[in-house]
This record gives structure tokens, C-alpha cells and sequence, in this order.
């Protein structure tokens, strides 16, 4: 007869053969039989967080940065509940997370039992898929099924729920054999006959645009590598939305910056003005779309996407093109090399007048700012930031707000992986602890969470998590002492009424960086910001970095709310000098 | 409102709405109602009305029939979203209008009255395949199959003859001739 395991051995096997090694948990009653387990299997590291929240977003820092996913482990109840934040967060973004939970027995469900939730019930709306495993046959079975379900296809968060009870009963463990299957093979339902299609637009089209997002990321590396030929092959301008930043180099000449609501003002116009616009991995979400009404008018649109559901969603397209981004565009590339060798110098001459218009919106210069000798201004805190780690490889994580805004303005990402940010959810709270699941996953990269105050302070307690394990990471706070896109909108739009937006008594965070036994440094001035930097880079242990800077700069450029892209609110600079952004502020 | 003073933008124009069939097949496993069921509510959808039961004892499937109404756009939505459900095998869609389907509910009709109202009542349900399920002097319970707009009818002109009482089904669909959707 085969060894018996029990459901907490089983699980661990199951890990084991998924090849993860790296868990994010905090125990509790329901899981203790897991908890137990793991002092057997060193192969397995688990990083004890401070709040179930922590954990998720750990996981996802870890899965964003290497393409793995991230495991979670949390107990039943609070737990649980905990836990759904990030697993929204995760589902939003297309991030693959596994998350164990604990249950009650299962003679106790349903009795309304000591930290008993209905968490198959609660996270059935933020997961790809959950299980409450009542039979310890079907275990192993289900953990394999939860992995595969989070990894292919359009990737996200999927939860298995174990009873206390199933964790101690014992069965036998059959080996997993993985299939050998690429991520969404079973999902490419594009045909030649597509491709063809494709290129049929590329070469009539004489005002292209490539916009491309995170679907290119989460394809993998050989999608990045592959985007950087078509772009180059075919001389087309390329935007990003704010989840595929690093897909393609940020300094390169044919990158447009990022796109959307503070995306720069030649994107923007580009994608209103283009004849073809190749959505490749984005979902035409209402921050990069605008008015869908007015939505790039006259452009024919094709939209390359893994799932289905996200093609004609918001935004009605010409060519939907359903498949792995990496697989699509090889067949495209392959394709134009055989049938239009030619293609890149027959196409200069085409889309040269659409490179001049270009260049005049890019001379706008839309994410320019005003700067100052006395204060920090936070744009120019985020291009200091940049200038001293661009030779470094970078890993960037961000809270959610005005930071974040001007830290995928001015940061550039050359490479896939290194920038994580919550896109979908905006989640404040979210970059510390995605920084911790970064720094796991990447022991001696520089792993900065370009932070807001008052962001921060709600997932602040990993610090602790950074410290126990000896994370180095840099949280640099641009701090406003505001809720600062709060703040901007308020003033924008509600008459600078600054309802509830300005954090009053809010920590030394150099002696609350001290206070965890971390390291705190503070800048003040622009004169001595470059200097404190450095030291910070050159720490090696967790660093708070509170960047005093500007209180009341905006976040420009910006498509006001209803308004198409053409539209544009620019900054302060260019509303001295252009009739048209005064104009642009009544219509606010 | 004239001005939108939110982050949020203002919605567009909406298409016309349609009746639709949607017919899903699922694995009859804990919680997949609430799966189909929570997809419409979470997105917005309408259910006018549902119709669920396994059909196959076997490989455990469930036969869900829903009724909803939207723009093609949301039609469209609906399925695909469907189709991304792990416990769905296949989902079908019909237009209310189409020919090639046949669609049913049932409905339970309580009467109570004298034998001339009850009688009448019986009479008026004749041509909906009426059958009568039990009877007393003062009762009759009868079952009749038929469209939904047809029950609304009857369910009002009985009223007259004693009606106290109505319970149905949500409808089920077929399609007509030998093929089967797969």
C-alpha cells in the first residue's frame, strides 16, 4: 500500500511539485495543521508578514517581478477577509496568486463558528476560480487544478479553502504530472488568416499607433524582446498604458510615454488622431479611454488579447485577434519578413508626416514642470531618483496617487518585470509590501516603493516584515502631507474645498523608520537631495526616505474627466503661455 | 447632470435592448448557481427569469436557462464571461424571436370558486395544454405549459375566476429539428 499523507503534507507536496519556494503567510487556528507541516520542508521559505493584506500584495510584488505565482497562506476568518483586498487587486491587474486558507472543521461550517467566514462566498467575485475542499481526496487535485487555473490564459488570483478537519485527515498523494502546456496555449483561437488582416491594415495605415499594456508583460520576456522588433521593423510609434511600462525601452525615440489620463500630450493626441491603433495586451479601460464617444474617431482598431471577454468589452473593434501576445506577434513578424521584406523603408516615406505631427505635440513637452531652488518639487525628486539608479537594475513598485502618476512620467523602464503598480484596484498600501514580495524574489537587486505619505501608512507595519528577513528595501516617500491626487481633484473640481485630504499629525517617519530598526534619512532642499540618494542606495538595509517636496503641485498633464484625448489639461507652465489649456480649465 | 464633477467618466450612448435565451452547461458542483448567478448581479446584467436542474445524473451536468435583456454588446459580454467560468462547458445563446427554438414555461394555477367559474377558468386554460392536478369541490389546481407573455395573459383573465394563486417556472429552451448546440 502507498504512504498515507496528511491534508497539511499534501498541500506542501503539491508546493513542492509547483516548484514554489516562497510563501507569504500568518497563521492562525484554522491553518496550524499547515503551520505545523512546514518545519519539514526547507525547501520551502515562508516570509511572516504583519496583516493577511501585507501578504497578498508580497505575493503579487514576487509573481509581477519574476512571472511566477505568488503564494499566500492565511487563516479562516479575518484571515480571509484580510486577504480579499489583494486578491481584488491581483484579479484587476492579471496577477497569478494562490491563496490557502484555512476553514473551520467542516462539522462547524455553517454554525457561525469561531473565526468561521464564508470565504468561498466572499472571494467568489475577486478570484478566477475557488474551491472549499470538503473531501481530502479531492486536495491534491484541487491545488494542482488552482495553479494551473491562475497561470494560464488571462492570469489572477484563485483561493482553495481547507477545513481544519480535511488538513489532518490522511490519503495518498499521486505524483503531478504537469502538462506541457505554454501559458493560454489552449487559448490561441487566432488564425493566419488574422495575421494576414493585420498586416493588410499595417501597410494601408499611414497614421499607426502601437498601444500596447500589461498582457505584453504578463506573456513573458520573449514578448518584450518581440514587441522592440515589430516596433522596429515597422517604424511606428508605440504608447504604453501604466501596467506595461518596461514592455518597451521608456528613453527609446519611438516611445511615446505612457498614455491616459496623466499619460503625455503626444500620446494622447496620437491615439486620437491615429487611422490604426493595435491594442495589444490593454484593455481599453476608462483612465486610458476618455469619452469612449469620442474615443480616437477615426481609427480602425484592432485588439490583440488572451481573453475573449476583454475584446469589444468598452470599445468596438475592427480586428479582434484572440492569443498569447508573444505567439501573435512572432506570427506577425514572420509573416511581414516573407511577405513584405521591404516593409520598414516602404513605410518610412508613408508615416513621415505622422512622425512630424508627432513631433510637434512632442515638443509641448507636456510632463515638463515648473522647478525651484528652494523646495523639492516630486517630479523632480522622481528624475533625481532615476538619474542615480538607471545603471542599477531597478526594481520600482509604487503606491497609488500623485507619486505613482509622476513616477511612470518620469522613471524609464527598459526592461519587463521591474515595475509594479496597482493599475486596476488603485490600492494605497499596496507598494511596501509588493516591495517586500520584490525584494524576496530578488535578494540583491535595489528594490525602491516610490511612495505617498499618506499611502504608506496603511500597509506601514511590513516594515517589520522588511526588517525581520533583512529586505533592503527603499520606501521613498514624496511627501505632501496630503492625500495629493485628493488634494488636486478638490481643487480642480470642488472649488478647493480640501475636505478631510490633508493628514494632520502624521509620524517623524525618520524615528518611525528607527523605530522598526530600519534607517531613516530626510531631505528637505533640492541642493542636498542627490547626496541623500546616495545614501540611500548605498545602505544596505531597509531605508524610509522622507522626501519632503512641494505641497500643492499637481499632476499634469490630464484628460478631465468626459473629455476625449484631444482634450488636454497641461501644467502650469504651458497655461501661462497657450490660449487653448485656459479654455481646457473652464471646461473642467 | 450637465457636468460630470467626478473622477469617473459619463456614460455613453446605449444600443437598443433585446431578449435573449442564454442556455449554460455546467458541472453540478456547490456554489456554481451563485457562480452564474453573481457574474449577472456583479456586472449588471438582468435575469428575467432562471431555470436550473442537472440533466445529466452521469457526468453531472446541469442545464441553466436564463432569460435576460441587453444591448449585442452586453449579449456578448454575458457569453464570454460565461465561457471564462471554469465549471461552464458551453454556453448557447438565443434571440426570443428566433423560430428554431422552442421556448416553455409551466405554470401552477390554484382557482377557487363554484363549478361554472372553476369550469371557465378550466376552459380558458385549454389551448396552453392544460391538465388539472388535483380537485375538490371548491378547487381545482391546473398546469399549464406555455410562453411567458401567454402566462402573464392568463394570469391575469383568470383573476375573474377565482385565481388565488400562481407559481412558475422560468422558461426552458430547445432547439427544433435533430441538431443539438454543441
Amino acid at each position: 500500500m502507498s504512504k498515507l499523507y496528511s491534508g497539511a503534507e499534501i498541500v506542501f507536496k503539491c508546493l513542492e511539485d509547483q516548484k514554489v519556494d516562497h510563501v507569504f503567510g500568518y497563521p492562525g487556528g484554522a491553518v496550524l495543521p499547515i503551520y505545523d507541516e512546514l518545519k519539514n520542508h526547507s525547501s520551502l521559505k515562508h516570509i511572516l508578514v504583519r496583516h493577511e493584506q501585507g501578504a497578498g500584495h508580497a505575493a503579487e510584488g514576487y509573481a509581477r517581478s519574476t512571472g511566477k505565482p505568488g503564494v499566500v497562506f492565511v487563516t479562516s476568518g479575518p484571515g480571509a477577509t484580510n486577504v480579499v483586498t489583494a486578491l481584488t487587486d491581483a484579479f484587476m491587474d492579471s496577477v497569478p496568486l494562490v491563496c490557502i486558507s484555512g476553514q473551520v472543521p467542516t462539522h462547524l461550517i455553517g454554525t457561525d463558528a469561531f473565526q468561521e467566514c464564508d470565504t468561498t462566498g466572499i472571494t467568489r467575485p475577486c478570484t478566477k476560480h475557488n474551491w472549499l475542499v470538503k473531501n481530502i481526496k479531492d486536495l491534491s487535485k484541487t491545488i494542482h487544478k488552482a495553479f494551473e487555473v491562475a497561470t494560464t490564459g488571462r492570469p489572477g488570483p484563485v483561493l482553495v479553502d481547507i477545513p481544519k478537519d480535511v488538513q489532518f485527515q490522511k490519503t495518498t498523494y499521486k505524483k503531478y504530472n504537469k502538462q506541457k502546456k505554454l501559458n493560454g496555449n489552449s487559448k490561441n483561437l487566432f488564425s493566419q488568416k488574422d495575421i494576414n488582416e493585420l498586416i493588410q491594415l499595417m501597410s494601408q495605415s499611414s497614421k499607426p499607433i502601437f498601444y500596447t499594456g500589461g498582457g505584453v508583460v504578463n506573456s513573458g520576456p520573449k514578448a518584450s524582446e518581440l514587441i522592440r522588433e515589430l516596433v522596429s521593423l515597422t517604424g511606428f510609434p508605440i504608447t504604453s498604458t501604466l501596467q506595461g511600462l518596461g514592455a518597451f525601452p521608456g528613453n527609446d525615440n519611438q516611445f511615446l510615454g505612457m498614455l491616459g489620463m496623466h499619460g503625455s500630450y503626444e500620446a494622447n493626441n496620437a491615439m486620437h488622431d491615429c487611422d490604426l491603433m493595435i491594442n495589444i495586451g490593454a484593455r481599453f479601460d476608462d483612465r486610458i479611454t476618455g469619452k469612449i464617444d469620442e474615443f480616437s474617431p477615426k481609427s480602425k482598431k484592432v485588439h490583440i488579447d488572451i481573453d475573449p471577454s476583454s475584446i469589444n468589452k468598452n470599445v468596438k473593434v475592427d480586428l479582434p485577434i484572440v492569443g498569447d501576445v508573444a505567439q501573435v506577434i512572432s506570427s506577425t513578424i514572420k509573416t511581414i519578413k516573407k511577405v513584405k521584406p521591404g516593409f520598414a523603408k516602404s513605410n518610412k516615406q508613408k508615416i513621415s508626416k505622422w512622425w512630424e505631427k508627432i513631433q510637434k505635440w512632442r515638443s509641448i513637452k507636456s510632463f515638463d514642470f515648473i522647478n525651484s531652488t528652494e523646495t523639492i518639487k516630486p517630479q523632480y525628486a522622481v528624475q533625481r531618483l532615476y538619474e542615480l539608479t538607471k545603471n542599477k537594475d531597478t526594481y520600482i513598485t509604487t503606491e497609488v496617487g500623485q507619486h505613482q502618476m509622476w513616477a511612470a512620467q518620469h522613471y524609464k523602464f527598459d526592461k519587463p518585470n521591474r515595475w509594479m503598480t496597482s493599475g486596476g484596484l488603485g490600492t494605497m498600501g499596496y507598494g511596501l509590501p509588493a516591495a517586500v514580495g520584490v525584494q524576496v524574489a530578488h535578494p540583491s537587486k535595489l528594490v525602491i516603493d516610490i511612495a505617498g505619505e499618506a499611502s504608506v501608512l496603511m500597509t506601514m507595519q511590513e516594515m517589520s516584515t522588511a526588517v525581520q528577513y533583512s529586505l533592503p528595501i527603499k520606501i521613498f516617500i514624496l511627501n505632501n502631507e496630503y492625500m495629493g491626487m485628493v488634494r488636486q481633484w478638490q481643487e480642480l473640481l470642488h472649488e478647493k474645498n480640501y475636505s478631510e485630504s490633508y493628514t494632520a499629525a502624521l509620524p517623524d517617519f525618520v524615528k518611525l523608520a528607527e523605530a522598526y530598526g530600519c534607517v531613516g534619512i530626510r531631505a528637505k532642499t533640492p541642493d542636498e537631495l542627490d547626496d541623500k540618494i546616495i545614501e540611500m542606495i548605498n545602505t544596505d538595509r531597509p531605508v524610509i526616505f522622507d522626501c519632503m517636496v512641494d505641497k500643492e503641485e499637481n499632476c499634469f498633464p490630464m484628460i478631465p474627466s468626459g473629455k476625449p484625448h484631444n482634450q488636454m489639461l497641461l501644467g502650469p507652465k504651458d497655461q501661462k503661455e497657450t490660449k487653448i489649456t485656459k479654455k481646457g480649465k473652464t471646461l473642467v | 447632470m450637465a457636468k460630470a464633477k467626478s473622477a469617473y467618466s459619463i456614460p455613453g450612448k446605449q444600443g437598443k435592448f433585446d431578449t435573449h435565451i442564454i442556455v449554460v452547461w455546467v458541472d453540478n458542483e456547490p456554489g456554481v448557481l451563485a457562480r452564474v448567478a453573481g457574474l449577472f448581479s456583479s456586472r449588471g446584467y438582468s435575469i428575467e427569469s432562471l431555470a436550473v436542474a442537472e440533466v445529466d445524473p452521469k457526468l453531472n451536468i446541469s442545464r441553466i436557462t436564463i432569460v435576460t435583456t441587453g444591448t449585442p454588446q452586453v449579449i456578448e459580454q454575458i457569453k464570454l464571461q460565461l465561457k471564462k467560468l471554469v465549471p461552464v462547458h458551453k454556453v448557447a445563446d438565443f434571440k426570443r424571436e428566433d423560430k428554431k427554438v422552442i421556448f416553455k414555461e409551466m405554470a401552477l394555477f390554484k382557482v377557487v370558486g363554484n363549478s361554472s367559474k372553476k369550469d371557465k377558468a378550466l376552459k380558458a386554460c385549454k389551448k396552453y395544454n392544460a391538465v388539472i392536478l388535483d380537485k375538490t369541490n371548491k378547487s381545482y389546481v391546473i398546469q399549464i405549459t406555455a410562453l411567458r407573455r401567454e402566462i402573464d395573459v392568463m394570469s391575469k383573465n383568470l383573476k375573474k375566476f377565482g385565481l388565488v394563486s400562481v407559481s412558475r417556472t422560468g422558461a426552458v429552451a430547445m432547439t427544433r429539428g435533430s441538431e443539438i448546440f454543441k
